[in-house]
Order: structure tokens, then sequence, then C-alpha cells
């Protein structure tokens, strides 16, 4: 029974997996995330920290430039709407490709050090597309104002077909299905599953393996045969691919690319998905994504006047103390709030969120008194 | 001339002299023990067999083909594996990833991106790599982490990782420090059965219940230089080793 379970956990989680992203409008409509355009973003920042956990969970390497990726796969995104169609197909393709070649260079560079200068020289690189795209690049990203669609783009392949968008400006469309409100979510649900599906296998493919043993201890690796440095470019590259993906889905569903895409700030925020979610664990890093999306969407909405009527209770003078110590983590200031959440998971759950569920399945199992030889691998304990 | 073989390698390490003038010639299929007092420069010696120290003057040719400026995963595969003082394993992985990682570069060679394949569809590699862990007594413990391993434990896993890559030459160094009297014995006993199949090695060891088990051939070395080689047999009464090892208290 327990052996049965583990031969076929894998489709079982993939199973949920599907079942779970195709209903998420259902399941999350309690909470108040059940609409298209929240859903979408789960989705698109569930492909980007999936790809980067690839790298960080696997392999243990640390990028903080993987914003140049996703910024690349929305700028390509753009110009293939321009030159070549609207559809998202080729675009995406494309998408993927430049990004591929992106990370590639950059890092083959990165690769030649390991630890905190890895983590540097991605940086590094990260903040020199960002500043190339402000400046000597302007052709291409068109600077401030970013890159945008015009009427007059040539859209060759829509041409040759016929396909004419008259005198509005065009949005992206699947063979005449709008990637807009739910089709737009369900697009992205179903990338979403695929690339889930890849990383799955990955991860308990002899070469998942391999990059374990990156991650584990470089020394044995080379000791025993094994050339480290194209492993760990090829998971680079993976990650590379899945965030040049997630940037030309943002532009699928807004065709717009501006160079803050590719900031420091939005290359922190997938190292923090991934972590708070759980590096290392398949469904950390898409949970870790759902709870960062969710939670900016609530707490950046919180203005001035919702506080103060949410305080309204209050005596005036104590009103307006609250209000303005809340007043700090949200709107505007929300990442204060995300700091403060990323230091109690850190703190008390360095295994991420994934952990936690880790921990509250094993705690039911003893009470339960199953469990025995099946029970759930233990999550990675801190040293002590 | 054996199928390793040293010639006339120095090392220095600023003004410390670790190696001078080092000769070896190890037979094919022969245990070659090297032995000597702490910080003689026996695993000096050994990392310059596998990349991580480069000799700074002398050669190391292994069946005919040189083993320096090649990087260490190169002479891996050529066909030697090498066991460390302090065991390199795979701290955070199962044992049974632990030797399963060895098996598949051993099969794949040094880069591979199969990634369509599933690890638990490899029931080659799977079976070879318990079969090696069985060897070692680890069979039961397959599915722990391997940094929760004792010390001697940790030795017979990664013996059981260089075993499984079924390599030409084997280089242990110290590799039953840290056990218990039984579990020694048994490394030997593997250790024996190991050489009968033809496998080469050279063996840094302290114990010399281990060394007299198992060599062929002893080289002894103390300040860096080797001032004996011999049979056991030789070794043993020899007045230069008594004399390195200060009176002769190990013998
Ligand atoms: N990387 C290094 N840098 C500087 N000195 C080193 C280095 N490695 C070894 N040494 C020195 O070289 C000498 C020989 O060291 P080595 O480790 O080879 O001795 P050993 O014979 O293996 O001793 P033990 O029996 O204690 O393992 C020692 O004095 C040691 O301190
Ligand atoms: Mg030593």
């Amino acid at each position: 029974m327990v052996e049965t379970f583990k031969k076929y956990s894998d489709a079982i989680l993939m199973l949920v997996f599907i079942a779970a992203v195709l209903a998420g409008p259902v399941i999350l409509e309690p909470v108040g995330a059940g609409y298209p355009d929240l859903l979408q973003k789960f989705a698109i920042y569930g492909i980007f920290a999936l790809g980067f956990n690839i790298l960080l969970g696997l392999t243990g390497y640390l990028s903080f430039g993987h914003a140049a990726f996703l910024g690349v796969g929305s700028y390509t995104t753009v110009w293939a709407f321009k030159l070549l169609s609207m559809n998202p197909l080729p675009a995406l393709v494309f998408s993927v490709l430049t990004a591929g070649l992106f990370s590639l260079l950059i890092g083959w560079i990165s690769l030649r050090r390991t630890g905190i200068y890895f983590s540097i020289l991605t940086l590094a690189f990260a903040q020199m597309c960002y500043n190339l795209a402000y400046s000597v690049l302007t052709p291409i990203t068109n600077g401030e104002t970013g890159l945008q669609l015009s009427q007059s783009d040539p859209r060759i392949l829509d041409t040759a077909f016929g396909r004419d968008y008259g005198a509005v400006l065009p949005s992206s469309d699947l063979f005449g299905i709008e990637m807009t409100g739910y089709p737009g979510f369900y697009f992205c649900g179903v990338l979403l599953i695929i690339c889930f599906y890849i990383a799955l296998r990955i991860f308990r493919s002899p070469f998942g393996l391999m990059l374990q043993g990156v991650k584990s201890n470089q020394n044995r690796m080379n000791y025993t045969g094994l050339n480290t440095r194209p492993y760990a470019l090829a998971a680079f590259v993976i990650s590379g691919m899945y965030a040049g993906l997630a940037g030309g889905l943002l532009a699928v569903t807004d065709p717009l690319a501006g160079a803050e895409r590719m900031q420091w700030t939005a290359s922190g925020e997938v190292v923090l998905m991934t972590i708070l979610g759980g590096a290392g664990t398949l469904l950390g890093p898409v949970i870790g994504a759902g709870v960062i999306k969710y939670a900016e969407n609530i707490f950046s909405a919180f203005n001035e006047g919702t506080l103060l009527s949410a305080f309204s209770f209050l005596p005036e003078t104590l009103q307006h103390i609250a209000v303005s110590v809340t007043g700090l983590f949200v709107g505007e200031g929300w990442h204060l709030t995300l700091g403060v959440l990323f230091m109690v998971i850190v703190i008390f759950l360095p295994g991420g969120l994934m952990e936690g569920v880790n921990r509250i399945i094993n705690l039911f199992r003893r009470s339960t008194g199953g469990g025995g030889e099946g029970s759930a691998q233990a999550a990675p304990q801190p040293a002590e | 001339m054996g199928i390793l073989s040293v010639q006339d390698v120095n090392k220095s390490f600023g003004g410390l002299k670790a190696l001078s003038h080092v000769n070896l010639d190890v037979e094919e299929g022969t245990v070659h023990a090297i032995i000597g007092p702490n910080g003689a420069g026996k695993s000096t010696l050994l990392n310059c067999f596998v990349g991580r120290l480069e000799p700074d003057s002398g050669s190391v040719t292994f069946a005919d083909r040189s083993l320096l400026g090649i990087r260490p995963y190169e002479i891996n595969q050529i066909g030697i594996a090498r066991v460390f003082q302090t065991p390199e394993i795979f701290a955070d992985l199962t044992l049974i990833d632990n030797v399963m990682i060895p098996a598949f570069a051993k099969r794949d060679g040094d880069f591979k991106v199969n990634m369509w394949r599933s690890v638990a569809n490899e029931k080659g590699v799977r079976g070879k790599a318990m079969a090696m862990l069985e060897d070692v007594g680890l069979d039961k413990k397959a599915e722990q982490i391997a940094g929760q391993l004792s010390r001697g434990d940790k030795r017979r896993l990664e013996l059981a990782m260089c075993l499984v890559q079924e390599p030409k030459l084997l280089l242990l160094d110290e590799p039953t420090a840290g056990m218990a009297r039984a579990d020694t014995n048994n490394t030997i006993d593997l250790l024996k059965l190991i050489s009968k199949r033809g496998i080469t090695m050279v063996v840094i060891e302290h114990d010399m219940h281990v060394v007299f088990s198992l060599a062929d051939r002893i080289s002894v070395l103390a300040q860096g230089t080797v001032i004996v080689e011999d049979v056991p047999e030789k070794i043993k009464g020899n007045p230069k080793v008594q004399e390195a090892y200060l009176g002769g208290a190990h013998l």
C-alpha cells in the first residue's frame, strides 16, 4: 500500500496540481483572489519562481539577476508582436530563446565564481542590463516610456494571413481568443502546468540528482568524474528560459515592456518567493509566488481612508496613532510587511512554507499512529 | 614500469618542503601502502595524483599517461577514484543517491543532460548502487541522509562511492580511521576482495594491522622523502623505519 502510494505519488501530485490550477478561480474565491487579473499574476510569477528554484533549489547557486531575463522576455514578446504577429505563441517561443541566449552568456561568465561572488556578478549584470535599457539601447527598449505597440507596426505574419486590427491598438489573441480575462488566465495556467511538469521531471531525473550533487559537495563531484560547471550552467539557462517565458507572458497580458521590470528589486522578489515557499521543494516556489503576489495585492490596496475606518472604534488620538503606525506597512510601504513576513519565515521555518506544511502532516501522522516507513521525508533541519 | 609511476616529485608550501624527490612505482593489481609519521607528506602525495595539487617538478603517470595539468574530473574518468582523509560525501542526500551519483558518472561521463529519464526507472544503476551498499554493510540505511552517519559509516559510504565506479586505481587516505575494530576488519576483508578483482590500490594508513594485512609493498615517507621501499616483511625490522617512528612504538 505504502509502496504503491510512493510509486504513484508523483502522478497524484501532478493531478492535484492540475486540478488546483484549473479550479483556481473557485478555490481562491473565498479569499477574494478569484479574479483573472490576479490569478494570471499568480501563474506568471509561479513560472518565474519554478524556474528560479531549479537553479537555487537544486544547485544552490543564488542569482540576484534573474529579473534581467524577465525583462528580456518582455521586450522580445513586444517586439514579436510588433514585427510578426499578435499571436502569443511565436512571441513566447522567441522570448524563451532570447532569454536562454542571454542566460547562457551571463551564466557562462558568472559561474566562474561561486557563493557570494557569483551572486554579485549576476546582480551586476542585471543592473547593467537595466541601465543599458535606459541609455544606449533606447532604440530597442524605447527608454523610460517603455516599449509599446502602435497601429503602424508591420506585423508581417498577421498581414500575410489577412488579419487586420483596423484603427484600434491591437491586443494579443490566440487564434481569435483574446488573452484577457479568464481565457488569459487559463492560457497562463496551462503554461504553468507544463512548466511544473518539466520541473517535476528535472527533479526526478539523473540530471536533477547531479544538480543536487553540485549543491551538496562540488569537491566530491569533481573527484567523482563530474564536470560541475556545465551542470550549473545548464540549470542557469533553464531557469533563465523560465524567466523569459514569465516575462513574455507579462507582456502578453499587458503589451508593454519597461526597464523597471529588470530592476534589482524584481530579482530580489523571486528570491523571496522561492525561499518563502521552500527552496528545493517542488510546490514551494509556486506557493511562495502566490502568497507574495496576494499580499502585495491586499496590502498595497490599503490607503489612509480604509485604515481610518478600520480603526474607527478607537478614541480619536489612538485612532490616529494606530493609523500612522499601520500606515507604514500598507500601501506604498507594503514591502515593509513583506520584509517582516520574510524574516518570520526564515527564522521560524527555514525550509519555507513547505516545511511548515510537512511539520503539520507529520504531527497529524504521529497523532493518528500512521506513517511509519512511509512518512514524508523530514524537511532539512537547520544547523543547530 | 608500473601502472602508476611517480618520478622525482617535489612540492613546497612556502618555505616548507612537503615532498622532495619522491619516487614511487606501483605494479598493476598490487596494493601499495604508504606509511609515515604525521605531516610526512602522505596526503600531499595523493593530492598530486588527483589534480588537487600540482607538483613543483617531477612527473606522475598512470598507464603511460601524465596526470599533471589535467582536471580532477578527467582524472577520475580515466579510472582513478579517491577516498579522502576527511570523508567527502553528499551530506544532505540519501546514501543510495550518494552511491548512484558516481554510478551515473561512470555510465554517462562527465556531463549529460538526461532530464527526461527518471532515477526511479534506472533499475540497473540503482541495483548496482544497492549491491555496493550491501558490500559495505550500509544497505539497511540506504534511505537515510548521509550527514547523519557516524564517522566510520561515512568512510564506508565513501568507499562504496568509489568502488561502484569499478576504478582501475583506488587511492585510500586512512580508510579505517575512526572505525571500530570490527568495522576495520570488515573493511580489510572488503579491500582484499577488491584487490583480488585486480584493482590497483594505494593505501595510506596509520593502523599497522591494516597495512600488514593488505600491502604487497610499502613505502615509508618521512619529512617528504621516501626513506625505504620494500615488501612488508623487510619493513618490519628496518632500523630506519623504527627511527622515523621514534623508537618504533607503532610497530
Ligand atoms: N595546502 C597546504 N598548504 C600549506 N601547507 C600544507 C598544505 N597541505 C599540507 N601542508 C603541510 O605539508 C606537510 C605534509 O602534510 P600532509 O597532509 O601531506 O601530511 P600527512 O603525511 O598526510 O600527515 P597525516 O598523517 O597527519 O595525515 C604538513 O606539514 C602540512 O602542514
Ligand atoms: Mg594525511
